[in-house]
C-alpha cells in the first residue's frame, strides 16, 4: 500500500505492507535509525516518536495508519548547530549509558515538557515509567529532564 | 515479533466498516487505537485476514453529557478523558480509574471502545463499565442495539460482541452530585495492569446511611466482577470502621482468584479486600 506522511518536516511516500509497523517503516524504508526498536510489543518505549505532536509507540502503530500525519523522530529533535537544551541536559547529567533507550527518553521528555513545562519530579517519573532503561540510570534521566524544563518555558524548544 | 500478513481497510463510514466485517465472517478485526490488538498480532496470537481501521470515523470520538448519561464514543482515548474538565464533576469515578490506565504514550492512542472489546480481566474500563452498569452500544449489520455490561463480559478476552459488530458508544448512567465513591488500584508499577483494584460508589439517605451501593473489582477473576454480597453489607449501613471491616471480609469471601506468574491467588484475595477497604475509606472521607 502507498502511504504518504510528513517526517521531520519532509513529505514522504512509501510503499509498505499493511503489517509493517511505523517503527520499522522509519528505520528500514526511511533510514531514520535513531528510532530504536526494543520489545516490539509496546512495553519498552524505545520506539517513541511524536505523531501530530503526541508521543506514541511506533511499534504499536501501523505505517499505513500514519497517512496524512506529521511524524517527528529523535532526528527531528536535533539540529546542526549543536546540542538542544534537552540534549545538553542529558549530557550534563550523564543521563545515558549504553544509549539504547535514549531516543525514546528524548522524544517522550520533549512531548512532556512541550505540554507541561512546569511538571514536577513525580510527574516526570510517572511519564517515564513507560520507558525502560536497562542500565538503570533513571535518577540521572529524571534530573536531566527536570533541568531542561527551563528551556521549554515560554517558547517550546 | 513481526505481525502476520493481513489486508487493511480504512472506511469513511460506519456502515462501510460493518459491511466489511460482515463480508469477512469472523476473518476481520476492528482496529481502534491498536494498543492491545497490535501486541496480540506481534505475538501472533491472532491472524485476521483484514484489519478495519476506525480512525476516519470521527463521530466516535466525542464525549457527550446527556440528561441521563455520560456517553463516551468508542474512539475516545484515555488522554481525551483526562483533558475533559467536565468529567471531573460529571463522572469522577471514571476519571480516577482512567488515571491508572497504561503509560503516557499508550494513553495517547488507546481507546475506551478498544479496551471494552479486548476485555482484559485486569483492565480498568471494563471494571468501571461493570460497577456503573454501563450500556454498550454496538452496531452490526442488523442495526444498533445495546448490551448491558453484565451480559457483555463473558470471560477473559471474551465478550458478547459478534463478528459483524462494532462498539460505537459506552453509556454510563448519570452521576448525581453528592455521590460518594472510591477507586483504589495496586500495580507493581504505575500504568501496569492491576494486580487488583476496586471501584465503588454509594448514595446517602437522609439518615446518613448508604443506599444504592455498587462495588466492582478487577484482577481477581476471568472478568470484572460486581460483588452483591459486599453491596448488601453497605446498603442501609453507616459507612464507619465496623462496616468497612465487614465489607473487606465479605470481599475476600466473595472472590477466589487463581495463582499466576504475577501473584498467588491468596495474595490477590487479600489484596482486593484491602483495595475495597481503602476505597471505602476514601468514599467515607469525601465532603460532597
Amino acid at each position: 500500500m502507498k502511504t504518504r506522511f510528513d517526517v521531520n518536516g519532509r513529505e514522504v511516500e512509501v510503499a509498505v505492507e499493511p503489517r509493517l509497523t511505523l517503527a520499522d517503516c522509519l528505520r528500514h524504508h526511511l533510514r531514520l535509525t535513531g528510532t530504536h526498536v526494543g520489545c516490539e510489543h509496546g512495553v519498552c518505549g524505545a520506539c517513541t516518536v511524536l505523531v501530530d505532536g503526541e508521543a506514541v509507540r511506533s511499534c504499536l502503530m501501523l505505517a499505513v495508519q500514519a497517512e496524512g500525519s506529521k511524524v517527528v523522530t529523535v532526528e527531528g529533535l536535533s539540529n546542526d548547530q549543536g546540542l538542544t537544551p534537552l540534549q545538553a541536559s542529558f549530557r550534563k547529567h550523564g543521563a545515558l549509558q549504553c544509549g539504547f533507550c535514549t531516543p525514546g527518553m528524548i522524544t517522550t521528555a520533549h512531548a512532556l515538557l512541550s505540554e507541561e513545562p512546569d511538571c514536577d519530579a513525580d510527574r516526570v517519573r510517572e511519564v517515564l515509567s513507560g520507558n525502560l532503561c536497562r542500565c538503570t540510570g533513571y535518577v540521572s534521566i529524571v534530573e536531566a529532564v527536570l533541568e531542561a524544563r527551563a528551556a521549554y518555558k515560554g517558547s517550546a524548544r | 515479533m513481526k505481525m502476520p500478513p493481513f489486508d487493511y481497510a480504512c472506511p469513511a463510514t460506519l456502515s462501510e466498516a460493518v459491511a466489511l466485517l460482515a463480508a469477512h465472517d469472523g476473518g476481520a478485526k476492528v482496529l481502534a487505537g491498536g494498543q492491545s490488538l497490535v501486541p496480540i498480532l506481534a505475538f501472533r496470537l491472532a491472524a485476521p485476514k483484514l484489519l478495519v481501521d476506525l480512525r476516519k470515523l470521527t463521530d466516535l470520538r466525542t464525549i457527550k453529557l446527556t440528561p441521563d448519561s455520560v456517553a463516551l464514543g468508542a474512539m475516545v482515548r484515555w488522554c481525551d478523558i483526562e483533558s475533559d474538565a467536565r468529567l471531573h464533576s460529571a463522572h469522577p469515578l471514571l476519571v480516577a480509574a482512567v488515571a491508572h490506565v497504561a503509560h503516557y504514550q499508550i494513553r495517547n492512542r488507546g481507546t475506551v471502545g478498544g479496551s471494552i472489546a479486548h476485555a482484559d480481566p485486569a483492565a480498568e474500563m471494563p471494571g468501571i463499565a461493570m460497577t456503573c452498569e454501563a450500556e454498550i452500544v454496538v452496531m452490526g449489520k442488523a442495526g444498533a442495539h445495546t448490551i448491558k455490561a453484565a451480559d457483555f463480559f463473558q470471560g477473559a478476552l471474551t465478550t458478547a460482541l459478534r463478528a459483524d459488530e462494532i462498539i460505537i458508544e459506552i453509556r454510563l448512567p448519570l452521576w448525581p452530585a453528592g455521590r460518594r465513591w472510591g477507586f483504589q488500584e495496586f500495580a507493581r508499577r504505575r500504568g501496569d495492569f492491576a494486580l487488583a483494584a476496586a471501584a465503588l460508589f454509594y448514595d446517602m439517605d437522609a439518615a446518613g446511611k448508604a443506599t444504592n451501593a455498587h462495588v466492582g473489582v478487577i484482577g481477581v477473576a476471568d472478568r470484572p466482577l460486581r460483588l452483591p454480597s459486599v453491596e448488601a453489607v453497605l446498603n442501609g449501613a453507616i459507612i464507619d470502621a465496623a462496616t468497612i471491616a465487614k465489607a473487606e471480609a465479605a470481599t475476600t469471601a466473595a472472590v477466589d482468584p487463581d495463582s499466576d506468574i504475577h501473584a498467588s491467588g491468596a495474595y490477590r484475595k487479600a489484596l482486593v479486600g484491602t483495595m475495597v477497604e481503602r476505597a471505602l475509606k476514601m468514599a467515607a472521607e469525601q465532603t460532597p
